[in-house]
């Protein structure tokens, strides 16, 4: 019976077979072409957003933005260090107020030349409150951001509506020349030139300010790709700037497609087949097991990403309070074993609060509380007077359930309490869990940097009110520590009191570290190189195509 | 025939009215905020949620916002998504292409279908018979999933005889394998039903008759026995083809395809109200729509049926 079963499936698909001979081709990499000519196609999802620079938080529209815009400073490719971009000088004596120069004869892509109030007046429009957009926020170390944008008095929920700011433009903005301008700040803050390679802090040409929403369809930049066209649900489709004058920066590749998949199992089998030439992140199909390994071989690309990824344990909860209960939680999870096996290497187990591709990382920060030790974790837990049950809360979607259920289960059966996974249905309801202080136990908080600065890893997540200070502690002593960094002028003084800092944090355990990811993508075999970034992205200047392959 | 038609025509309206009441509420009954989760790991600012709420009229009660939404939809003006994307261009990209890939499985199934009924339901037991029944019940278990992603790991990847995925235009030929898969569970209903249907008609009087006056094997079968069986099975294909419209998510996501099940199941989960509320609306047109057509192929089939 299993021969006549297989049998007669066979004939139906062979039909098929044969009728599907003449369809198919379309789309994908040519390649037999040199590099300069050849059209490239990354895997991309969806943008929910408008895409205007300083609207774009979502990795949908920021392998656009990078295309399209050059901030001020760059980035470099391997370890996220700022170089001047449009800026040609950027001078500051006090960390407070900074001088930028730029180059002549930067060119948006419409021809007309990317002057400094192009960049004053983008960052006013981005943070001018009634704009409404997603990275306003970002420009509030600028000198006049409360004038221009203003807290709604009850809250995004509530009825009442923010005040109209008093101001439209910012006082800490103010342009000298053509090709200067002054940027003063509340406080001195000694990594501002690296933040303003961040996406928001793009110029916008002339033509933006006339009608923005027609822009936003249409957009202008000044960067290496050109926009072409955006079809919802499909694709963005890119074509190399000519006429881009940074070499660190230029692509050498013609066209740019940025397909857009619901499932990542779609865009993965596609790029094994050659039909897709870049992509960032693997499903967990091809995970499993460690099947990439061998499916991918010399393909496999990998990046030195800036995460960490912890357990937040919310300060709103007294019975999570005991600083003994939070040791024997971190000495109760084997991250060895989980990164090892459900995470199938593509994480390392992480010794601290900040990631080890960070300037000013230190080894073993968290020292012997994040090393697996049962009897140790036995021990804290006895003395933390801790009853019930412990449980951890996420999204469950997107392979975030099956590492955190076995965290669970490992500190089940180290301390021998209850341990259960809470999972949200998606992304959205689990943020807003984490922003309404909604949270019943512990939390999952994945950081990934915006920048490569250690900074980045204290000010968001640890300081009081910090943008993303999801467990809502507060700690005077590491709060001055940071203001006092953000304020020295001197570089390495001010990561050194970055460093204190970070080490004020075992004290307290505002989180529990878990892993840091360590970035694996994929190539086709139609690239002869590409490297991907510390944010998780292709770095479109590395892209050579193989030749006559 | 016309009275019929025009009452049939008419009871569009109020279900039109009620399906989508019921749906615009039920979207907004979902908990949760369509506005979460856009800012990454940060809360978005107030301004912005502010904004969007007061722009889309989120504050408004239920019922105003119902009214507000009919009231564009009759004016034939769907608005945007909460990203600023027309809602009736990315219909007009996805319809088409939903409707070429539930073409191409109809096809299949009354191709395959029909033929692999009819011709182990004249034959009878067998050796033919017993292997379509084995092979129907195999395709019947296999759940769409498995299918599609065993045809695209095999061809698509292994032996590169098709792309993985389809392309943004979607051609009839890329479409082929997909509509297959989608097609595949349902062709073999197609073909029990049209088998059992026909093995029961074969003995009926005027399949006797037909053959006692002397009527050439060819016309019986055909002319008698097949339009007097198909009722179950036109039926049956009248529904699937709604369907196939709008169940096409698993399908469409393996192959990448940008059809009508997955922009559903995306704005489902960006809970954009508006958009859902519409193509839901518009399957259920489609139903509708198919019952008609299949109550009116009824009369053309069977002659004792009349409509007036």
């Amino acid at each position: 019976m299993g021969s006549k079963a297989v049998a007669l499936t066979a004939a139906p698909l062979t039909i098929a077979l044969v009728l599907t001979g003449c369809g198919g081709g379309g789309g994908g990499a040519p390649a037999g072409n040199a590099t300069a000519d050849a059209t490239i196609s990354i895997y991309g999802t969806n943008p929910p957003g408008n895409m205007l620079p300083a609207n774009a938080t979502d990795a949908g529209s920021a392998k656009m933005q990078e295309g399209l815009y050059s901030q001020l400073v760059g980035y470099g490719a391997d370890d996220g260090r700022p170089f001047d971009q449009v800026a040609e000088s950027i001078t500051s004596a006090d960390k407070k107020v900074y001088n930028v120069k730029l180059r002549k004869g930067w060119k948006f892509h419409d021809g007309t030349e990317v002057k400094a109030k192009n960049f004053v007046d983008a960052w006013n429009w981005g943070a001018y409150g009634p704009n409404a957009q997603l990275s306003a926020t970002w420009f509030k170390q600028i000198d006049g951001f409360d004038d221009v944008y203003t807290k709604d008095p009850d809250g995004a929920s509530g009825p009442q509506k923010p005040p109209t700011p008093a101001s439209k433009t910012m006082k800490g903005l103010k342009v000298i020349g053509d090709h200067e301008f002054e940027i003063t700040l509340k406080a001195p803050f000694s990594v501002f030139t690296t933040v303003i390679g961040y996406t928001p802090f793009a110029p916008l040409p002339d033509k933006f300010f006339a009608d923005p929403e027609a822009f936003a369809k249409n957009p202008i930049g000044n960067g290496p790709l050109k926009f072409v066209s955006f079809t919802p649900n499909v694709e963005i489709r890119m074509t190399r700037n000519d006429e881009f004058p940074l070499d660190q920066k230029k692509v050498k590749f013609r066209n740019l497609v940025i397909k857009i998949y619901s499932q990542q199992e779609a865009a993965y089998k596609d790029l094994l087949s050659g039909q897709l030439d870049f992509i960032e992140t693997l499903p967990p199909s091809a995970k499993a097991g460690g099947k990439y390994k061998t499916e991918l071989g010399d393909r496999l690309l990998t990046a030195k990403l800036l995460s960490i990824s912890t357990l937040t344990v919310p300060s709103y909860l007294p019975e999570y309070g005991s600083l003994d209960l939070r040791k024997a939680i971190a000495l109760a999870v084997n991250r060895d074993q989980i990164t090892k096996t459900v995470l199938a290497d593509t994480y390392v187990p992480a010794d601290g609060w900040v990631n080890d591709n960070i300037e000013g990382y230190e080894k073993g920060v968290c020292g012997e509380f994040c090393e697996y030790d049962p009897a140790k974790a036995k021990e804290y837990y006895a003395r933390s007077g801790h009853s019930g049950k412990i449980t951890i809360q996420s999204n469950s979607d997107g392979g975030r359930k099956e590492p955190l259920e076995a965290a669970c289960n490992s500190i089940k059966n180290a301390i021998g309490v209850e341990c259960t996974f809470v999972g949200a249905t998606n992304f959205g309801e689990f943020r807003n869990i984490i922003d309404g202080s909604k949270l019943t136990g512990l939390g999952r908080s994945d950081w990934g940097a915006d920048y490569a600065e250690i900074e980045n890893f204290l000010n968001p997540l640890h300081r009081t009110g910090g943008s993303s200070n999801d467990s809502k502690t507060s700690n005077p002593q590491l709060d001055a520590l940071l203001a006092q960094a953000d304020a020295t002028a001197d570089r390495a003084e001010a990561i050194r009191l970055y460093q204190q800092a970070h080490r004020l944090l075992p004290t307290y355990f505002p989180s529990i570290p878990l892993w840091m990811e360590r970035g694996v993508g994929a190539r086709s075999d139609n690239l002869a190189t590409a490297t991907m970034s510390f944010k998780r992205r292709l770095e479109y200047a590395s892209v050579t195509v193989k030749g006559n392959g | 025939m016309g009275r019929y038609l025009l009452r049939r025509l008419l009871q569009f309206v109020p279900v039109f009215l009620g399906t989508t009441f019921i749906v615009y509420t039920l979207v907004w009954a979902v908990p949760g905020d369509p506005f979460a989760g856009k800012c990454g790991e940060r809360q978005c600012p107030d301004t912005f949620v502010s904004l969007m709420t007061e722009r889309y009229g989120l504050n408004d009660p239920l019922v105003v916002q119902y009214f507000t939404y009919l009231g564009k939809v009759l004016t034939g003006n769907l608005g945007e998504t909460f990203s600023g994307v027309s809602i009736s261009e990315q219909l007009l990209n996805s319809a088409p292409i939903t409707v070429r890939l539930a073409i191409v499985a109809l096809l299949i199934q009354i191709v395959i279908g029909v033929v692999a009924g009819v011709v182990t339901g004249i034959r009878g037991r067998g050796y033919l018979d017993n292997l379509v029944l084995v092979s129907t019940l195999f395709l019947i278990s296999l759940p769409t999933f498995v299918t599609g992603s065993v045809l695209q790991i095999l061809l698509g990847v292994e032996w590169g005889i098709i792309d993985p995925t389809v392309s943004a235009q979607a051609t009839w030929g890329e479409l082929i394998v997909p509509g297959f898969v989608l097609g595949s569970i349902s062709m073999a209903y197609v073909t029990r039903l049209t088998r059992t249907s026909i093995t029961e008609n074969k003995h009926a009087d005027y399949v006797r008759t037909a053959i006692a006056k002397g009527q050439p094997g060819r016309r019986v079968v055909f002319v008698h026995l097949l339009r007097n069986s198909a009722i179950p099975v036109v039926t049956f294909l009248g529904t699937d083809l709604g369907s196939l419209m709008g169940g096409a998510i698993v399908t469409e996501g393996v192959f990448n395809i940008n059809g009508i099940g997955g922009l559903i199941f995306r704005n489902i989960a960006e809970k954009e109200g508006v958009m859902v509320t519409t193509i839901v609306t518009l399957l259920v047109l489609v139903y509708l729509l198919m019952s008609l057509i299949v109550d009116l192929l009824y009369a053309v089939l069977d002659p004792r049926i009349r409509y007036d």
